[in-house]
């Protein structure tokens, strides 16, 4: 069940209450920075580097002894198996952060980001701690993954002696999942299927339209009270408040008012770039959709364009528009 | 690999080795525990399919470990890593591989620091975007 607007502002006041608060106390990680751990590290990497290994080679590259490789950084105060246990019962602010959003439907987590240094290589028996603020919750954004909140936490790692080791910055989407594509029929033993777009919602107010385009129409919404056509549809005509709503069958025919070429973030599933263009058309309403079948350079304000739908994906179909031929 | 390249052996514009990386469960779920990361997505596939995904994917220490190792298996034991940034995009699944591509893009004389842009890439896009600073010993 989406959130309404009220309950978005009160969830976001609660969430911005967590900015600037420490995710926990300062918490040395459970061991020193050891051998095996290294090891195991450089196992899943496959990273022969001789200086995480030898402690002779190690010492030919200008250190003491065996070191740790410095991305590891992270991983000497993680939380470890607890970590599967989840946060129902919470135990920082970062978990109460996490359930707020959880509880509200935000159920997903990716990281996304993250930016390190490091100050130097650490060794076996330096102990870490980690001392981690939550920075900064970004507004609503809308991502291939699904909609959510990003969460920015930086952390500053010290030594035993109380020595900054390095730092980092993070960030994780906490998000509502949309169902991905299932994977096609044993087509490569489990192999990951290609994801494909993003699906518009369609719901009460918009559902007949983007059926209609199923069928091949591009339709435009017409107010059975006054003749006001309006795009997107809309559940009451904002000329003289009717509800009672019908439609016209667009030409097709326009012109593009504004364009934008979309070439970051790549989006899995779309051929890049996309061109995004606000379309003015001749009956008076305004469409956004994607200009094809023409070049980044040659597409211009004002430039005459035809709709035409095309079945983007097996059975589901999309207007776009081409230059006027 | 015990040769380490030094300042002056390196251009802008210089090409790493590509290299692939092939994402078994054994790397994925190797990975996450090895960094201790526990979150379930990263080893139990019904936690990662009840985010959406087809099956578990990389953590993101993990993807860092990588973007290390590629560039010191290219500078040698000498080079040290002084900063990591890393952008994250299509997930790295059980059952695909990343291919890692890198080129160095800046390089500063006075402190011997170089920085290496680093790509890697599965079936769906790019996994990661990020870029690697290490400094190279200066050489004769």
């Amino acid at each position: 069940m989406p959130l309404s607007q009220a309950q978005k502002r009160e969830l976001e006041a609660k969430m911005q209450e967590f900015v600037g608060l420490p995710i926990s106390e300062p918490k040395p990680g459970r061991d020193a920075v050891n051998e095996p751990m290294i090891r195991q590290w450089c196992d899943a990497m496959a990273d022969e580097n001789p200086i995480y290994w030898d402690a002779a080679a190690a010492k030919e590259a200008g250190y003491d002894g065996v070191v740790a490789p410095p991305t590891m950084l992270q991983a000497w105060t993680m939380q470890g198996f607890e970590m599967a246990e989840g946060y129902d019962v919470p135990k920082n602010n970062e978990h109460r952060l996490h359930k707020l959003l959880t509880d509200h439907g935000y159920t997903s987590v990716v990281a996304t980001n993250t930016d390190q240094g490091y100050t130097r290589y650490l060794a076996p028996g330096d102990v870490v701690t980690a001392n981690t603020v939550i920075e900064s919750i970004s507004e609503e954004k809308a991502t291939a993954l699904g909609i959510g909140y990003f969460i920015n936490t930086r952390t500053t790692f010290t030594d035993q002696d109380g020595d900054e080791v390095g730092w980092l910055t993070f960030r994780v989407l906490k998000f509502v999942p949309q169902q991905q594509p299932q994977a096609a029929d044993d087509g490569g033993a489990g192999a990951a299927a290609a994801p494909g777009i993003i699906r518009p919602p369609m719901g009460h107010d918009n559902g007949w339209w983007w059926e209609l385009v199923q069928d091949g129409v591009l339709a435009i919404q017409r107010c059975n009270g006054c003749g006001a056509l309006h795009h997107p549809p809309r559940p009451m005509c904002n000329q003289c408040r009717s509800m009672d709503m019908g439609h016209v069958e667009a030409s097709g025919r326009g012109t593009v008012h504004s364009f934008t070429v979309i070439r970051h973030p790549q989006f899995p599933g779309y051929d890049m770039p996309i061109l995004a263009a606000l379309i003015d058309l001749e009956e008076g309403t305004r469409i956004v959709s994607n200009v094809v079948d023409c070049r980044p350079e040659d597409v211009h304000i004002g430039m005459k364009v035809t709709c035409r739908i095309d079945e983007v994906e097996d059975g589901f179909k999309l207007p776009v528009f081409v230059p006027a031929g | 690999m015990t040769h380490s390249l030094t300042f002056p052996d390196v251009s802008v514009g210089d090409e790493l080795p590509p290299l692939d990386v092939p994402l078994t469960s054994a790397v994925i779920v190797g990975g996450a525990l090895a960094s201790r990361d526990y979150t379930p997505v990263h080893h139990d596939s019904a936690a990662a399919r009840a985010q959406g995904m087809q099956d578990v994917f990389m953590n993101i220490l993990t993807t860092n470990g990588y973007l290390g190792r590629y560039v010191t298996d290219w500078a040698g034991p000498k080079a040290r890593i002084t900063a990591l940034s890393v952008k994250l995009g299509a997930p790295n699944v059980v059952g695909d591989t990343m291919k890692m591509t890198g080129s160095v893009v800046s390089a500063d004389a006075d402190s011997g620091e170089i920085e290496v842009e680093v790509v890697g890439r599965n079936a769906w896009g790019n996994h990661a975007e990020g870029k690697v600073r290490v400094t190279l010993p200066k050489g004769a």
